[in-house]
This record gives C-alpha cells, structure tokens and sequence, in this order.
C-alpha cells in the first residue's frame, strides 16, 4: 500500500489530527460499502476502525493515499476478511459449522470504489428506516455515516456515553434480528421512506445550531444533505433541505454576538452573513421552482432565501413572506408554522393582528411560542403581561444563551434598559 | 427466509361500537383475500385465534409445588387475540403484509422477528 503510494507521486507530509479529518469524511463511504459487501454492520465498523489504526500508523510517514477513500475501503475490506477467517477457522477448529459458507471472499478481486456511491444512500435510508425510533436514527446516522464517535454523538445529544452505546448496540440489534432491508426505497415507497431522512438530517443541524460547541453538527449536516441532493437529483424536497441548511448557514455566524449571546435577525449585523453560502443556497431555489413540484423544506429554503434577499430587517419582503407561509401552512398545518406566520403577519399588519393569530395556538410550554406572545405584548403596550410571558419564555428556553436573552426581556429588554 | 409473527392485539374495554352483521361478513372478506393473497405468495406459515384471556390459566411450579392461578399471565388492557407466521424477505415485506391484514381487521399489529423455528423436537 505504502510503495503505491511513493509510486503514485511523492507524499505529502500529513499529521495524525489531519488523518482523523480525511478517515472521518470518507469512512461513511467505506462503511457503506462493507455493510452491503459483508451484510453485517458490526463487521463493516470494526474493519474500518482496524483501517483507521493502519492509517494513523502509516499515512504520516508514508504520505496519503493518492485516493484515500478507496485506500480506506480496500484495507477495511482485507482486515474484515481477515477477520471473518479467523472467525470461520475458529468455527471449524471447534467443529461448528461455517455460517459464512466456504471462502466466498476474493482478496484480489478489485473493490469497487469511486461511481457507486449508492452505497451511502442505502446506508442512511437503513438508518432512519421508520421501524426504528427516532433518537436511534439520529445516533446511527451520526456514528455510521458521519464517523462520529460514540462519545461524540453522545455528547451532541447531551446523553451519558453507556446511554448511547446501549442505543446504538439495540437499534443494530434490531436492525440484524428484524432483518431491516440495506436497499434504497423504489420510487412509490419514497413519499413514506425520505421525510424520516430529511428530517433526520434537519435535526442533526439544529442540535448544532442549539449548542454552542457542536457546530460540527451543522457541518455534518451540509454534508449530509449535500451527499443526498447528489445522488438524489430529482427530488426536490432534497434540494429543497440542502438549500435551507445553507441559507441558515450563512447567518449562523452573526446569531452570536461576542458575549456568546443570541442576536435576533432584526439586529443582525448583516454584512457578517455569507455571501458565498446565500448565493449557493438562491440558486437552489431558483431550481427549485423551475421545477414547482413544491413542499415544505423548498418553501422553507425560499422564506429564508427572501431573508437573504433584505439588506436591512426593514426592508424584507414582508408580503411575499406571508405568501409563502401561507403555502406552508396549507400544506404543513402545525401550531409551529402558525406561529411563525403570525410573526411575518405582524411585520406587515402590526402587532394586534399577530397578537390575535397566536392566542389561540396551542404551544403552552414551546419557548419561541412565548418568546414571540411576550414580543406582541410589549409592542401594543401590555408590558405587564410581557413582562410575566418573557418570565415564561425564559423558564421553557433550552440554552443559555437564550434564557439570558429572555430574562433581559428579550429585544426590548436589550434597548431599553 | 426469515420468519416474522404478526400479532393482532385488541383492546379488552374497547369502546368502539359492535361491528353489525354486514361489517363483520365484509371485515371477514378482507382478511379472507389477505390469506389468499399469503398463500399464493408463499408467505403463509402458520396463523392462530385464541379465545379471551379470562379462559387462561398460568401455572407454575416453585419448590415442586405446582400453583395454578386462573385468568392471565399479565393483567393487561390489551391482549393477544391471535397470529400469523409469515416468511418474508425482510422487514419491509413484513411490514406491507402487516399493514394489510392491520387494515383488513381494523386492529394494530405487532410485528415481531423469529430468533428462531423448529419444526421438530431439538431443531
């Protein structure tokens, strides 16, 4: 392997923090791969764990790889190989029979690498397979397909690291007992198989959004989506989730100001946004409604894409928000989506005709439900009421940053002291 | 092929209304159709209707003593009122043929996988 490599061109030099960046993008791949060829995922994961420990030992020294994805697969192939002999031998050696059927394994045969990259759709449609919950699809898509570690997918979702151990040993368990397929939904199954996916991936960047140190999630995430729109083209909702990841994206930065605390997007310093992420994120909705097969991660891309538009808060598109809120609704009738739209109502009708969209949702108990009633309130000149709502709002905050926000009494609270 | 149970579970107080005579012939239709359907598949095993809980009796032996209680193992609102054993492909065929005959008898089903079927004494 090392001698392919001097051959290949001379080496460059490479540290063992910048072997675990390039093994952590390409062992989902690798994993994928090994999980069709060898039908078990446990196997796939510790051949390509035994890689990762021939990687950190030879690439500083021998350089990379010139195709470090198919040098990874290959060699968790061979060590999985390896491994499932010694398994059979041992087998044999204490007269049991082979489960795994004589030899079917050809070392030299050339591992498919490179074009079939289905592998990883499979992978991630076994993974947020609706026979298993959701907290389980979210860690197995992680560990699996992100090559995150245990402790780090643990620590992402705030669990102790058993906790998250005993979730992904059960859901592989379920997965290899029930027999989960490893194949990609056909077309008439999709309507019912892709939400869990998305969904999945959306949750993934809003644990990172949420959290302050996990902004590797958010990340993990843009991957994610970006591996499904490319090999998923023809799916809209898939575009639609990738352009929604990037438009977010590009604000994410100015939602912090230096102190750790949350910005609105009305203060929002708006030169700090990403040009490059909203230009990425626009041409994706402009696809997207080439193609007017509409749904709601598309609609939700081209509210924050009107966002982006807006060079100050006051002059957003307010009406055109509204519009497409109301499509949104029409097909996702949340309390959520509710609320959001009664926010860009108040911004084009004021905040009595906001206050009067959201009295009646049902969201006791949902933060940003307060959040915005406290906002209402303090903007028609209730402020008793507000100040008791912005009390409730910061109770039911999940981070820091945001009680700290709300205690303060919120945008108001921060400018007029 | 692996070997799944779908087991139909209905709820003892359930407060739904009886089903009159014509929704029971056309519920007794549909599951009739659904275990054609098995059949031709090659999928059909086995299937069972067990009578009401209140006819179980546990027994159980402790210190060689043998204690026999009437009624239940588990008190339980609901309870296993009877089963398939199908062969399918994996667990997604599973779960159609589930969604049918769930659909067919108005009740939810439990799918659960075989770890394992014998045929013969020790098999």
């Amino acid at each position: 392997m090392a001698d392919e490599a001097r051959a290949n061109g001379a080496p460059s030099p490479i540290d063992s923090s910048e072997v675990g960046r390039i093994f952590r993008e390409e062992s989902g791949r690798s994993i994928a791969t090994l999980i069709r060829r060898f039908g078990d995922i446990d196997v796939a994961e510790d051949a390509v764990q035994d890689a990762f420990a021939i990687a950190l030992e030879r690439w500083p020294v021998d350089g990379l790889p010139p195709n470090p994805g198919g040098w990874v697969t290959t060699t968790a192939r061979n060590r999985a190989i390896d491994r499932l002999r010694r398994a059979a031998r041992e087998r044999e050696l204490l007269g049991q029979a082979s489960v795994m059927g004589p030899e079917p394994f050809d070392r030299d045969a050339p591992e498919e690498v490179g074009p079939v990259q289905d592998d990883r759709l499979r992978l991630i449609f076994t993974c947020c397979h609706p026979a298993l919950a959701v907290e389980a699809q979210v860690a197995l898509t992680l560990r699996l397909l992100g090559g995150l570690s245990t402790s780090e997918v643990a620590s992402a979702f705030l669990v102790p690291e058993p906790t998250m151990e005993k979730r992904l040993v059960r859901a592989k368990h379920k997965i290899r007992a029930a027999r989960v397929p490893y194949r990609i939904p056909e077309d008439h199954e999709l309507p019912a198989r892709l939400p869990p996916v998305l969904a999945v991936v959306y949750l993934i960047y809003n644990a990172g959004l949420n959290g302050r140190a996990q902004s590797a999630l958010c990340g993990e995430a843009i991957r994610l989506a970006t591996v499904l729109a490319e090999l998923m083209p023809d799916e809209g909702e898939v575009a639609g989730l990738l352009a929604l990841l990037l438009l977010i994206e590009a604000r994410r930065a100015a939602r912090t100001a230096p102190d750790g605390s949350l910005v609105l997007l009305a203060d929002q310093d708006r030169s700090r946004w990403d040009r490059g992420l909203i230009a990425e994120g626009h041409a994706i909705v402009r696809a997207c409604l080439r193609r007017n097969r509409p749904g709601p991660y598309q609609i939700q891309a081209a509210i924050n894409a009107v966002h982006a538009d807006a060079s100050t808060f006051q002059e957003t598109d307010w009406a055109q928000i509204v519009a497409l809120y109301d499509q949104l609704l029409a097909m996702t009738p949340t309390p959520v989506v509710a609320l959001n739209r009664a926010v860009a109502v108040g911004e084009v009708a004021g905040p009595a005709a906001a206050l009067a969209l959201v009295e009646d949702l049902e969201l006791d108990g949902y933060h940003p439900f307060h959040a915005t009633r406290a906002d209402l309130l303090w903007r028609v000149g209730r402020r008793a009421e507000a100040g008791i709502e912005f009390q409730r709002a910061a109770e039911t905050a999940q981070t820091e940053a945001e009680r700290e926000f709300l205690r303060l009494g919120g945008r108001w609270g921060a400018r007029s002291p | 092929m692996p070997h799944y149970m779908l087991a139909a579970h209905t709820r003892q107080e359930d407060t739904a209304p009886a089903l009159t005579d014509e929704e029971m012939k056309a519920s007794w239709q549909r599951i009739q159709r659904v275990e054609a359907d098995l059949k031709s598949a090659g999928a059909w095993v086995f299937s069972a209707r067990l009578h009401d809980p209140d006819t179980a009796t546990v027994v159980r032996v402790s210190n060689g003593d043998v204690l026999t209680t009437d009624g239940p193992f588990a008190e339980s609102k609901d309870h296993l009122g009877g089963f398939y054993v199908i062969e399918a492909a994996d667990l997604d065929a599973a779960l159609a043929w589930a969604a049918r005959v769930s659909e067919a008898i108005g009740n939810p089903i439990e799918v659960r996988p075989f770890a394992g079927v014998a045929w013969e004494p020790g098999g």
